[in-house]
């Protein structure tokens, strides 16, 4: 650990003060709370809304897992792994079981969470109006005001022209019948595992200073129509070659020297683990 | 077969800094920070205000360390300034008080105070001096030592602005002092509308090259104000705190170096016209910023339709770190969402495997 630096890099006002808005966005889930975002060593838009949260909550006793893209070796997690490792000298782990606190990007682990675990989802683009209107005076008004036509309006139109939604990540869930918001850019097939969930989910945009919350046994739902359901990807007829799994979420890949394509698990930890079972 | 793509990323990162270190360390010959800090001091300027941390000694050293990027001295210096827990706050600086080392004013020949030209590049024919690639910097330095020794001294008295002749005059609106606080943008996420103090505060942080292209377009037409710089000021100005156990008193903790900014337009003023300000002022010699920043100040009071009169535009845009983070998170795996459009992409084209 870095003697230089304060436990978990911030100040404890200022982590008392992140603190206080996690509480905030608890209370009122789905909704966007407003932070006084701090400036950190790793770059806006790499995952700080999520690290202050993480440094914010993390204790001596806990155990840490960071995921990028499904994977816990991926750049961005081993970065951001080293760096609260460097300022809390906690306990880091692979396994989803064994952590305390996750920290992700882009993915919800395959293994259900329980709830004496917190996962942190860090958010670029935390506003899920912003595709229908630029200016944060104005969507902050629609969420206070429930105006949320134009959203469905966008899906509307797509339908009529693709005859599909064509939202790709980042598909707007309503939370509570009351707010919508952006699950962060994980797959629409990771909606699902917010709704009624075990574990507090906590999404931090760092840029854009926001923090919001779907508390444990929260109803979540993908907008969509009664006559045309909500679809997530499909990866019908493919599974992972490596541990089999016909139900996972997978990655796309070209073969280095053939070109070919192939498919394996996004969640490389859950992927290695089944993989061991079988052996 | 092997997870691609993915794995190796801690050794990969490691052995990428490693050769940062190789760039970095170039050539056997030194740059000392007290060189940075003194011979690139414009360089150092311009990192201390997009930090909005006044240090001239880390400017230099964070510029030493990142191969004289400019984002990424900014980022160092604004990583390291969210670790220092806040003392203190200054009292107000009332700028009339400037020690000045160069004013001047493109609306008035003369002015109360005088014009004082002070050093600047404007009227320098930029030639390239290649006298300079083999300079003796000892010498140079002693020379110019010498030479101000030999001076005397001229007492420039602290002055009033020009602006307040006109004030007095009735052409500019005279409002009272207000003194509450200003809005903290470091501590609080800005929200539209904003105050102006949230304004001015984001301007002075921001890019500038960012504001300098934004002020740019509406002196070129996409905007309404073609100003008269009213009056440009450089100089030091003395900051204080207040005495703990006494609030009547002050602790002065030292002084820093601005480049302050009043720009004149023409506004509406019912049945006939006046003149407005706009106002704008940066850490260290930076004139064009502090210039671009009176325009914007005073284009953001306009409110129209140009991109210079929008409040979000301007100001959500403009944050070195923010634009630089995010514009470099765009090199980090995107695989996942990537899958995703495409399984969007094919269902419309009727290609999924069914």
């Amino acid at each position: 650990m870095n003697k230089n630096y304060n436990f978990a890099f911030l100040d404890e006002g200022s982590k008392r003060e992140i603190r206080r808005s996690i509480l905030k966005a608890v209370a009122i889930p789905g909704y966007q709370v407003p932070f006084g975002s701090r400036e950190l060593p790793i770059g806006r838009g790499w995952g700080t809304g999520g690290i202050q949260l993480t440094l914010s909550l993390i204790g001596k006793d806990d155990v840490l897992k960071v995921i990028d893209q499904g994977s816990d070796e991926s750049v961005n997690a081993v970065n951001i792994k080293k760096f609260v490792g460097l300022c809390t000298d906690v306990k880091t782990t692979t396994k989803t079981q064994e952590a305390t606190l996750i920290q992700t990007r882009h993915r919800i682990p395959e293994i259900p969470m329980t709830n004496d675990q917190i996962l942190v989802l860090q958010v670029p683009l935390p506003e899920p109006l912003r595709i229908v209107e630029p200016r944060e005076e104005i969507t902050k008004k629609m969420h206070a005001e429930t105006d949320y036509a134009p959203i469905w309006l966008q899906l509307y139109e797509s339908i009529i022209k693709y005859k599909k939604v064509t939202i790709a990540s980042e598909y707007p869930c309503m939370v509570e019948g009351r707010y919508i918001m952006n699950p962060s850019p994980i797959p629409k097939f990771d909606n699902e595992k917010l709704h009624n969930s075990e574990c507090l989910y906590l999404f931090g945009a760092g840029r854009e200073k926001k923090i919001y919350a779907i508390p444990p046994h929260t109803r979540v739902t993908s907008l969509a129509f009664d006559d045309v359901p909500f679809e997530k990807e499909s990866f019908k007829g493919k599974k992972c070659p490596l541990c089999g799994n016909e139900n996972t979420y997978l990655d796309e890949l070209f073969d280095s020297i053939t070109g070919e394509v192939f498919y394996q698990c996004s969640d490389t930890s859950y992927c290695k683990e089944v993989q061991e079972r079988c052996i | 077969m092997a997870y691609v793509a993915v794995s190796g990323g801690k050794e990969a990162i490691e052995e990428s800094i490693k050769l940062l270190d190789f760039y970095r360390s170039g050539t056997k010959i030194d740059i000392d920070l007290t060189a940075i800090e003194n011979k690139m001091s414009l360089l150092v300027d311009r990192v201390m205000s997009e930090a909005g941390l006044y240090s001239k000694t880390y400017a230099a050293l964070a510029l030493k360390q990142c191969e004289g990027s400019v984002e990424e001295a900014v980022f160092l210096l604004r990583a390291y300034r969210s670790t220092l827990t806040r003392n203190y706050y200054t009292n107000e600086v009332n700028t009339d008080n400037m020690r000045i080392t160069r004013r001047i004013s493109a609306a008035f020949k003369d002015i109360m105070g005088g014009q004082i030209l002070g050093a600047t590049y404007d009227y320098t024919h930029r030639l390239i001096n290649f006298e300079i690639e083999n300079e003796d910097s000892e010498k140079l330095f002693d020379e110019i030592k010498k030479k101000l020794k030999n001076e005397e001294p001229e007492i420039i008295e602290p002055c009033s602005r020009v602006s307040n002749e006109l004030k007095r005059e009735g052409l500019i609106d005279t409002f009272e002092a207000d003194n509450t606080s200003p809005y903290d943008i470091t501590e609080n996420m800005l929200e539209f509308p904003c105050l102006r103090s949230a304004r001015l505060q984001t301007l002075s942080r921001a890019d500038t090259g960012f504001i300098s292209g934004l002020a740019y377009s509406s002196l070129r037409g996409f905007g309404q104000v073609h100003p008269t710089v009213g009056e440009l000021r450089c100089g030091y100005i003395e900051l204080e705190v207040p005495y703990l156990f006494d609030n009547s008193e002050s602790i002065y903790i030292g002084e820093i170096l601005i480049t302050e900014v009043e720009c004149f337009t023409e506004a509406d003023a019912g049945d006939k016209l006046k003149l407005a300000v706009g106002y704008g002022a940066v850490f260290g010699r930076n004139e064009n910023k502090a210039i671009a920043m009176s325009v914007l100040d005073r284009e953001l009071e306009n409110k129209g339709g140009n991109p210079t009169q929008n409040e979000e535009f301007v100001l959500m845009h403009g944050d070195s770190l923010e634009m630089n983070g995010f514009i470099s998170h765009l090199k980090l795996p995107h695989y996942v969402t990537f899958q995703s459009k495409l399984d969007a992409v094919r269902k419309t084209r009727g290609d999924e495997n069914e």
